[in-house]
């Protein structure tokens, strides 16, 4: 008997499903990565051991130089396995090394692959420090001219802290899985309550915090297939046109106007189907099923 | 969490590089991190783990590794979030594969 042949079938690798390591290797231009402070010679968070928690070698961060489509370029990627992706001291130290030195290296660009649920709370003040410390790496960072891609596409989403500085970077490419929002939805159910918000309504989690919502929103700048692949030549074909301005106060005062005109147009609103009907789609339900060349197509069709 | 701390007399081995690291702490989920040890016939292993109590199983799964597998000559470090006995023997068979180049 013979084997079957697949001639329709393309080898994907899920962007979501794999740990930091593996989208490193299959983002960037193969075997160009080089690892700063790598496990062999890197410290387990001292917080986690004093909590009698096992600590990973790496602290869930990994920071190096690497290309892009021959293009040098500096990454961070964050491990959404260990603790949440969760940002404590080493881990925030590790950012915020690495953005400076971009700042002064000036490579192509910072690929910051976001997998994290905001502050590791364990360590309490270090990692909020560590968080605000990000905040302002990645704004100098941008004002040195080097622009900060956060890639979102894991399964911790970008939420807490890290959902404001995946804001704070240049532009962020999203796929449908990928989750970007400040309050998880989890937080807001405990202190809100589950009228509010049902965390157990993952298709309602999805319909506000998912990777289609901030594409029609303007939240993310792109939108890729659930693929490292994909992630890879969104960022490539962003970087190729990149002519962003150094942010300045008068672009933060703008984007500040925009975004409270923003909140008062879809104020009261409850749900992304909400959103996107007021946003002009003719069938806001279509827009869940729908893959994701046709809502790239849907959104280029929306009054301005 | 426990720590534990193993040696086994095993048959050398060569490593392709300097260091190879497999896994992520993740529940049920380990990582092993394998470096170039003092002793050529010798291999060390520390563990970290999150179960306290299982430091007879910790030490049949490994012995048995090392003496199926040349491991001397390495240092192993483990950080454990409550891995099974299967898993630890599939994480070490591919820590070991990455050390010594994919010849596992």
């Amino acid at each position: 008997m013979n084997a079957p042949v697949y001639t329709n079938l393309v080898l994907r690798h899920s962007y979501f499903e794999a740990t930091a390591r593996s989208r490193v290797a299959a983002v960037l231009d193969a075997g160009s990565f080089r690892e700063f402070l790598p496990p062999e010679v890197a410290q387990p968070s001292p917080h986690l051991a004093i909590l009698d928690i096992p600590g990973a070698f790496d602290d869930g961060v990994i920071i190096g130089s690497a290309a892009l489509g021959g293009k040098p370029v500096l990454v961070i990627a964050q491990e959404g396995q260990f603790m949440g992706g969760a940002v404590g001291e080493i881990h925030g130290a590790k950012i915020v090394g690495l953005l400076r030195r971009a700042a002064l290296e000036k490579p192509a660009a910072v690929l910051f692959m976001v997998d994290s649920g905001g502050v590791r709370l364990h360590e309490a003040n270090a990692g909020l420090i560590a968080i605000s410390e990000i905040m302002r790496a990645v704004l100098d960072t941008r004002a040195a001219g080097v622009p900060v891609l956060a890639l979102v596409g894991g399964s911790c989403g970008a939420f807490g802290g890290m959902g404001i500085v995946s804001r704070l970077c240049s532009a962020i490419i999203m796929s449908e899985e990928g989750r970007l929002a400040l309050s998880g939805p989890e937080v807001i159910e405990t202190v809100a309550g589950v009228e509010e918000f049902d965390s157990k309504d993952r298709a309602l989690v999805w319909r506000v915090t998912g990777g289609k919502h901030r594409y029609l929103t303007g939240d993310c700048a792109e939108l890729v297939e659930d693929d490292a692949a994909g992630f890879r030549q969104g960022a490539i074909d962003l970087l190729a046109g990149w002519n962003e301005p150094v942010p300045s106060s008068a672009g933060l005062r703008a984007e500040q106007e925009r975004l409270s005109r923003r909140r008062q147009r879809f104020a009261g609103m409850r749900d992304g189907l909400e959103v996107w009907a007021a946003l002009g789609v003719p069938d806001p339900r279509q827009v869940s099923l729908i893959d994701r060349d046709s809502l790239v197509a849907l959104k280029k069709g929306l009054p301005a | 969490m426990e720590n534990l701390e193993f040696r086994f007399a095993a048959q050398p081995v060569k490593p392709a590089a300097g260091a190879a690291l497999c896994g992520v702490v993740g529940s049920g989920n380990l990582e092993i991190l394998i470096r170039p040890g003092d002793e050529a016939d010798a291999c060390t292993v520390v563990v970290k783990t999150s179960a306290r109590g299982f430091g007879k199983i910790w030490e049949a799964v490994i012995a048995e590794f090392a003496s199926r597998h040349p491991v001397g000559g390495t240092r192993i470090a483990i950080n454990d979030m409550g891995a099974t006995p299967a898993v630890v023997t599939l994480r070490l068979g591919q820590a070991l594969g990455d050390y010594t180049g994919g010849a596992q």
